[in-house]
């Protein structure tokens, strides 16, 4: 590991073309030079421990903690009267509810990539952004599983046809229905992502709590490190559950958004139905949540001034991934108006007529700018240099996968089979103050994650400083 | 460090390296030299190290593999007893066993299952959390999550010797050796 781990150093014994020399020049490193082990200790746990807090901080946790507190409000308003304070109504059973609920799913699942699946295909530029990507998942997960249980309208009478206990009725949860593996499938996805990201934590947590100057501080990370001393035969089983947890969350992130596709492709109704939905939803999920890694990434990474840790090789890498499963999202885009037109059914032809020319034919049309044309200025290399841009097209990225499930969700359902049930939907300020209540959540969280606990993996990226290269003289 | 009296319990003898060559060659010539209760301390995994000490090869992969095959097997009978015998239900005329609607909950508690064992596995094969240990005693030990390599060989080795052992670390051109107080 630690010799495939050494930066930017050639093998002497690879002789490269001038063609191939130039490139390698042009590719940026996962971490800037002259960093030590020290360094790169200092210059994290800095954040936590030593640093003034920005100013910026403290008004960027004020705006979500607003947005927080119309989230209280908003929860508080719905126990009390009902879903009915909610746009949706026959025929547009499902709204904002599950939109959002798909949305931050999805969101959720590029923190899982970046920590598990790159970590299985040994891509060091991970290492860098998997603590707070999987801070973010776990976040995104939070605020998405509020949507369905406040949709049950109240939680706690509904907890018997969601979870499988004994309860004084006698009754069992359906196992037959995508609902209920939806509840299997997020509440997995949930704890197994908590489990992998505080393995990941205990290492740093036991560095803060040998670091921390005060007392209260030492304390508590003591407590939380839970006595890790850096053993070596600790590490080799370290080393080996955090492999097989990667391994774990692989299948899994790819079941979690596939179930949340079977909530619709299970069902039959025109613009759900279809077989190929699990993996359009997965891609649009990475594609998604690569989109929001790098929204939280732009500005912390200017905060925190963690220029050296986080590169141009990390945004490079991500404006291509968002790329890529951009392409395969918009892929599906074109082979859903191929079904629908192959299919030669009635219902399918008119689902896709009124999505393009109907009533929300606008949103359809801002889906397809944003996700499959705005996308393609991420091939050239200008834009991919430019932060500040590459911020606000992954802003727009967040704004276009919204219309995506909006389209799907209600543009679906709007004209059901019955002409005389149609009907138009349209959110109320208490649909807004749940979505905007859910994003300030997020925010006010993960400003709080990164002031008080290392956002970077901070044993990850000893391992990419070239002290860490054993010299091979000494040892065999 | 402070001297424990001559009759104090020792815990055993502690040399410190500024790099991971350094410890991972002390290692081997402690290894070499016979010693076998001894343990690295270091900043990040390296693995080198599990040759250099010596270390067998752990069980978790076996116990998370039982771990998983449980959770799978609890997922699908929880489904089977209360889908077939606690609480029939015709649901659109499918059998009341219809194994392929249960797939996606016997996956998702078969990685729940091997998950948590893979997790609670590692704490008690660890035995953390442990708030009190030995090496803590030692003041440089601070730096063994920073930047500071640490090899300890314990008291507890049948050929441990409090002159011989400290003269043997003292070869291995550490920055400094001391005696970690039990």
């Amino acid at each position: 590991m630690s010799d495939s781990m050494a930066q930017g150093q050639p093998h002497p014994a690879v002789a490269r073309s001038a063609a191939a020399e130039a490139f390698l020049s042009r590719t940026p490193d996962v971490i800037a030079p002259g960093h030590t082990f020290g360094s790169v200790t200092d210059k994290i746990s800095g954040i936590v421990l030593t640093h003034r807090t920005p100013i910026g901080w403290f008004m960027g946790f004020a705006i979500a903690f607003v947005f927080l507190m119309i989230l209280n409000v908003t929860i508080v308003k719905l126990l009390f009267t009902g879903i009915g304070i909610w746009g949706n109504n026959i025929p547009v059973g499902w709204a904002f509810d599950i939109i959002n609920f798909v949305w931050w799913i999805g969101i959720g699942h590029a923190g899982t990539l970046i920590s598990a699946i790159l970590l299985l295909f040994r891509q060091q530029w991970r290492t860098s952004i998997n603590r707070f990507a999987e801070a973010m998942t776990l976040f995104a997960v939070a605020c998405a599983a509020m949507f369905p249980l406040l949709h049950t309208g109240r939680p706690w009478l509904a907890a018997y046809w969601l979870f499988p206990y004994p309860n004084t009725m006698n009754l069992w949860p359906q196992f037959r229905s995508p609902l209920i593996w939806d509840v299997f499938a997020v509440s997995t996805y949930f704890t197994v992502s908590l489990l992998f990201w505080f393995t990941g934590l205990i290492p740093d947590l036991a560095t803060l709590r040998d670091s921390a100057e005060s007392k209260w501080a030492q304390k508590i990370f003591g407590v939380l490190a839970l006595g890790w001393r850096g053993s070596a035969q600790h590490w080799q089983r370290y080393e080996t559950i955090y492999l097989l947890l990667a391994g774990l969350s692989t299948p899994l992130v790819l079941s979690v958004h596939t179930v949340v596709s079977f909530d619709f492709a299970v069902s039959e109704i025109p613009g759900w139905h279809a077989t190929f939905f699990p993996p359009y939803f997965v891609a649009g999920a990475i594609y998604s949540g690569f989109a929001m890694v790098m929204t939280l990434a732009v500005p912390m990474r200017a905060a925190f001034h963690l220029e050296d840790l986080i590169t141009m090789r990390h945004i490079h890498n991500m404006t291509k991934i968002m790329l890529a499963t951009g392409m395969i999202v918009a892929y599906a885009y074109v082979n859903e108006a191929f079904y629908a037109w192959y299919s030669g059914n009635l219902y399918e032809q008119f689902m896709f007529t009124n999505r393009a020319t109907g009533p929300y034919g606008p949103f359809y049309w801002m889906l397809i700018a944003i996700n499959a044309c705005m996308i393609q200025l991420f091939w050239f290399r200008k834009v991919r240099d430019n932060v500040v841009l590459l911020f606000i097209l992954s802003l727009l990225v967040n704004v276009g996968m919204w219309l995506e499930r909006f389209v799907i969700i209600v543009v679906s359902l709007h004209r059901d089979f019955l002409p005389s049930s149609w009907d138009m939907y349209a959110p109320t300020r208490w649909d807004f103050g749940m979505f905007t209540g859910t994003i300030g959540l997020f925010l006010a969280l993960f400003f709080l994650f990164v002031r008080l606990l290392p956002a970077i993996s901070i044993f990850e990226v000893r391992t990419l400083v070239p002290q860490a290269k054993l010299q091979a003289a000494d040892h065999h | 460090m402070a001297h424990a009296p001559e009759t104090a319990l020792l815990h055993g003898l502690m040399a410190e390296f500024d790099n991971p060559t350094a410890l991972v060659s002390a290692a081997d010539r402690a290894r070499l030299a016979g010693y076998t209760a001894m343990d690295a301390y270091t900043p990040y995994p390296i693995e080198e190290l599990n040759d250099a000490l010596g270390l067998k090869k752990n069980p978790l992969p076996f116990m998370v593999l039982m771990g998983g095959l449980l959770g799978g097997l609890g997922g699908y009978m929880l489904e089977y007893w209360t889908q077939v015998v606690a609480w029939p239900m015709n649901i659109g005329g499918r059998p009341f066993h219809s194994w392929p609607h249960f797939i996606p909950v016997t996956f998702e508690c078969t990685v729940l299952g091997a998950s948590l064992t893979a997790f609670l596995g590692m704490l008690a094969l660890n035995g953390l959390p442990k708030p009190y240990h030995p090496v803590f005693n030692v003041p440089a030990f601070d730096r063994a999550s920073r930047d500071r390599f640490f090899l300890c060989i314990e008291s507890t080795d049948p050929k441990f010797d409090r002159t011989a052992t400290e003269s043997f670390l003292k070869d291995l051109h550490p920055l400094g050796v001391s005696e970690v107080a039990a």
